[in-house]
């Protein structure tokens, strides 16, 4: 039980980080100019004055700052991240119906990214300087180099467009029906694209990370003894040095997962995939300061789970941390 | 030779094509690229609701593709001599969604709750009460003449809701019946609606009109991202999209043969660009200033290189498409050497930079950044030095906008339907609003103006209701409060496998009963 000792610590200052994070948020969105009612009135092709104040009243924008700041803060804490201002609709039900969408995507990315990141770092590391080794570098680099919304736009290109295997856009086809498995198959053919054009960025991360620290592994005296031994090489890679090389790669993961939303915006635009990105950009633009804050609070809420979750696991694996 | 061949060959190009007979069933499946608040057009005005808005509700009149009213929830009207008394005779077969009948009460209930609620004020300012002295018959009592009725009475703008659902007595702006299970009056029924994702609609088959619509199944897909739609619209997985305005993926589409991408259909919704000056202060209150920008830039380079093409060229503040349109006004053809001779007669002499003064220009769109861009180098030609302003938003352009902090700004408005709606705004001098994005952020005022708008508002004769505003067109184009330069590129690609788009005065915003699949 001793690595869950420094964690209730952690607890607390996570408790006192995620109100510093709503008060911060809630301030630097009403430091900006305009508010909602700007853009409601855009998208109503203008209104009078009385409209506008109106709108204001509705949301209460025309109370002192200080005191929508506390109401604000009361809701949360009692798990209310209130209405949105343009959906009119209460946003702990906007964000959840959105999040299995980014879930799905994220984490069949990450999973594709891993494993064949993994995969290429041992490979290209067994012989650092052959061709094949550059060629990985090379592709990961690519992959990490390019633009995200520019690889979706040419993988769309390329397998919607000129080779028509996929669709386009969305998630599931409106049109399809059928049973379980009908439904699944079309979600799995909406996925393909916009999982390959998230999960090149991550493949980049992942391969360079796990051929670095397999290099390292590698030349290590416990391996040269392995090897000396006579123990195949395939052996000596894959149950020696691959277990030991991993725990940077674990460390980045485990990180990266935090990262679900940042990660997706540009993707599930590009790919007008129904998730917690698509929301976020549609709030910012909207100016929906509910929408807004609540995907904040809630990517800050999954980013010091993330971490706490980290942390025990790296306490819990390698006895060194726990001192 | 070649000429002669083609001329042989025009008769038979030109031979009248076969009408085709509209064919039942089927699932269309539009993109969209605004997300709509929610679906009551009652209570939420824009081109997002419009278009599902006008599906699930029917409006008493419809236009299709010229600016004759036809009839439609109201199969026929009569207005008074004295243009007071407007009485529609409603169709007498007519039910909502649930089966309920549409009452002359349900016309009256509609007009209240949008009088109350749509941020259009002038549409129905001067309906005063309505009566209804059977179920089918409801007559509207107005203060004066008001010729913009018929227009306010069709599309999007006059959705007849359900008395019985919408006035349960909660806030008609945030009923939960706006977003889902709605209770139409239209062509199409509710089937599902993911906020942000995809609205279903299926045909109602107690309809009131005959045989319509044609289509069983109406499918809107919000894609945010243009490229994202030029691509579905190319390989098939949607069959239609509408308000395009990005003039490289129009020319795009243009070429597929598959495809049909037209600028028809946007007359009523009348999208124009403009660059808007503050007439109340700063250089550009003087009048001279802003003729001499006006000859400096040339509208042509704005029509061809930016837009490529894509658009008309607009001379007033009504939509060229409009019946009401004077096009033979000062146009401002660039002339250099006059925007020179202006400035220098009004005494703004060269420094030795060669520059006069200097100006902010904003921009209200991310797209016409290229504007504000080519306004900077054609207005350096005449020795007046122009900063760029961006903003990092709509929210943040349109406060410093309406709060008058400005010299000149790009900007796209809409004249929806009659003058009254969408143009009177811009000009009126009782409508300087600050703090109100398209009202009158000029800040312009001229007496004259305010008077023939007010008449024109309520001049029931068409002709003479013409020349008004044919002659405030003149007086407004002389003193360019606003230059126009152009209509918005807006146009509807379709699959060649759809029937009778909709390309009437209103777009999308119309009922798509008539439209059908090949």
């Amino acid at each position: 039980m001793k690595f869950l000792k420094p964690t209730l610590a952690r607890l607390t200052y996570a408790a006192l980080l995620l109100i510093a994070v709503l008060v911060l948020n809630f301030s630097m969105l009403h430091l900006a100019p305009g508010d909602v009612a700007d853009t409601i009135s855009q998208s109503m092709g203008g209104a009078d004055a009385e409209t506008m104040e109106q709108i204001r009243h509705d949301y209460g924008l025309d109370q002192p700052f200080v005191v929508q700041l506390g109401k604000y803060v009361w809701n949360v804490l009692h798990f209310d991240l209130g209405y949105s201002f343009f959906y009119n609709q209460p946003v702990t039900t906007l964000i959840l119906e959105r999040l299995p969408a980014t879930l799905l995507l994220v984490i069949t990315a990450q999973i594709l990214a891993l494993v064949v990141g993994v995969l290429l770092g041992v490979y290209s590391a067994r012989k650092p300087n052959g061709l094949a080794s550059h060629f990985v570098t090379l592709v990961a680099l690519f992959g990490y180099a390019a633009p995200v919304f520019w690889t979706g736009l040419l993988l769309l290109i390329a397998f919607s467009l000129k080779i028509p295997l996929f669709p386009v856009a969305g998630m599931i086809d409106v049109t399809v029906e059928g049973n379980f498995f009908d439904y699944a198959f079309d979600i799995i053919r909406h996925m393909v694209l916009p999982v390959l054009t998230l999960s090149s960025i991550f493949l980049a991360l992942y391969s360079r990370l796990c051929r670095a620290s397999m290099m390292e592994v590698l030349g290590s005296d416990y391996i040269r003894t392995a090897k000396a031994k006579g123990l195949s090489e395939k052996k000596v890679v894959l149950k020696h040095a691959l277990k030991n090389s991993l725990s940077p790669v674990v460390t980045l993961a485990g990180l990266q997962f935090s990262a679900v939303i940042s990660g997706a915006v540009l993707v599930e635009t590009v790919f007008s995939w129904p998730g917690l990105g698509t929301l976020a950009l549609e709030a910012i633009i909207a100016r929906d300061t509910p929408t807004i804050l609540g995907i904040l609070f809630f990517s800050a809420l999954v980013v010091i789970v993330g971490n706490i979750l980290t942390d025990m696991a790296l306490r819990f694996i390698d006895p060194r941390v726990r001192k | 030779m070649g000429a002669a061949a083609a001329l042989l060959a025009l008769p038979i190009v030109q031979a009248p094509v076969q009408a085709e007979e509209p064919k039942a069933g089927g699932t269309l499946i539009v993109g969209m690229q605004n997300t709509p608040r929610h679906l009551n057009p009652a209570v939420q005005s824009g081109t997002a609701t419009g278009f599902p808005g006008a599906q699930l509700f029917a409006a008493p009149i419809r236009y299709d593709d010229d600016w004759t009213p036809q009839p439609y929830l109201a199969k026929s009207w009569d207005i008074s001599d004295d243009g007071l008394t407007v009485t529609l005779h409603l169709q007498e077969n007519a039910t909502f969604h649930d089966g309920e009948p549409i009452k002359s009460s349900d016309v009256a209930f509609s007009l209240k709750t949008i009088k109350e609620n749509h941020p259009f004020k002038t549409m129905f300012a001067p309906v005063e009460s309505v009566d209804t002295p059977d179920e089918h018959t409801a007559v509207l009592n107005l203060s004066q003449p008001h010729p913009a009725l018929m227009l306010a009475m069709s599309s999007q703008l006059m959705a007849i809701i359900p008395e019985h659902v919408y006035g349960d007595g909660q806030d008609p702006k945030s009923h939960p019946q706006n977003s889902h299970d709605v209770v139409g009056s239209g062509p199409f029924k509710l089937v599902e609606h993911k906020p942000g994702e995809h609205i279903i609609l299926e045909k109602y088959d107690g309809f009131f009109m005959e045989g319509r619509p044609y289509l069983d199944k109406m499918v809107i897909r919000i894609i945010k991202d243009c490229s994202a739609r030029t691509i579905a619209l190319e390989n098939g997985e949607i069959h239609m999209t509408s308000f395009e305005s990005l003039a490289r993926n129009i020319n795009r589409l243009k070429k597929n043969e598959n495809l049909t991408a037209t600028p028809e259909g946007y007359a009523a919704i009348g999208p124009l660009d403009w660059l808007a000056f503050n007439t109340a202060a700063g250089k550009t209150a003087d009048v001279n200033v802003r003729k001499a920008i006006a000859y400096a830039i040339d509208r042509n380079f704005i029509l061809n290189a930016i837009l490529l093409g894509t658009a008309d060229e607009a001379k007033t503040g009504i939509h060229p498409g409009s019946p009401l349109y004077n096009a033979n006004v000062e146009s401002y053809d660039v002339d250099l050497d006059k925007a020179n001779q202006i400035l220098d007669d009004a005494g703004y002499a060269k420094g030795d930079d060669g520059m006069r003064f200097s100006l902010n220009i904003d921009f209200g769109w991310p797209s016409m950044k290229a504007n504000a861009e080519y306004t900077k180098a054609a207005l350096k030609k005449v020795g007046i030095d122009v900063n760029v302003r961006a903003s990092a938003d709509f929210p943040t352009w349109a406060k410093r906008v309406s709060n008058h902090d400005f010299d000149m700004t790009w900007d796209t408005v809409f004249n929806w339907g009659d003058p009254v709606i969408g143009v009177h705004r811009t000009y009126q001098s009782t409508n300087i609003k600050k703090g109100v994005i398209w009202s009158n952020t000029q800040s312009y005022a001229n007496a004259r103006v305010d008077e023939l708008l007010e008449m024109a508002g309520k001049e029931a004769d068409s002709a003479k209701r013409a020349a008004l505003y044919a002659e405030f067109q003149e007086i407004v184009a002389n003193e360019v409060p606003v230059y126009w330069t152009n209509t918005l590129p807006y146009h509807t690609v379709y699959n060649n496998s759809v029937g009778n788009p909709p390309l009437g005065i209103w777009s999308t915003s119309s009922p798509m009963d008539k439209t059908y699949l090949k």
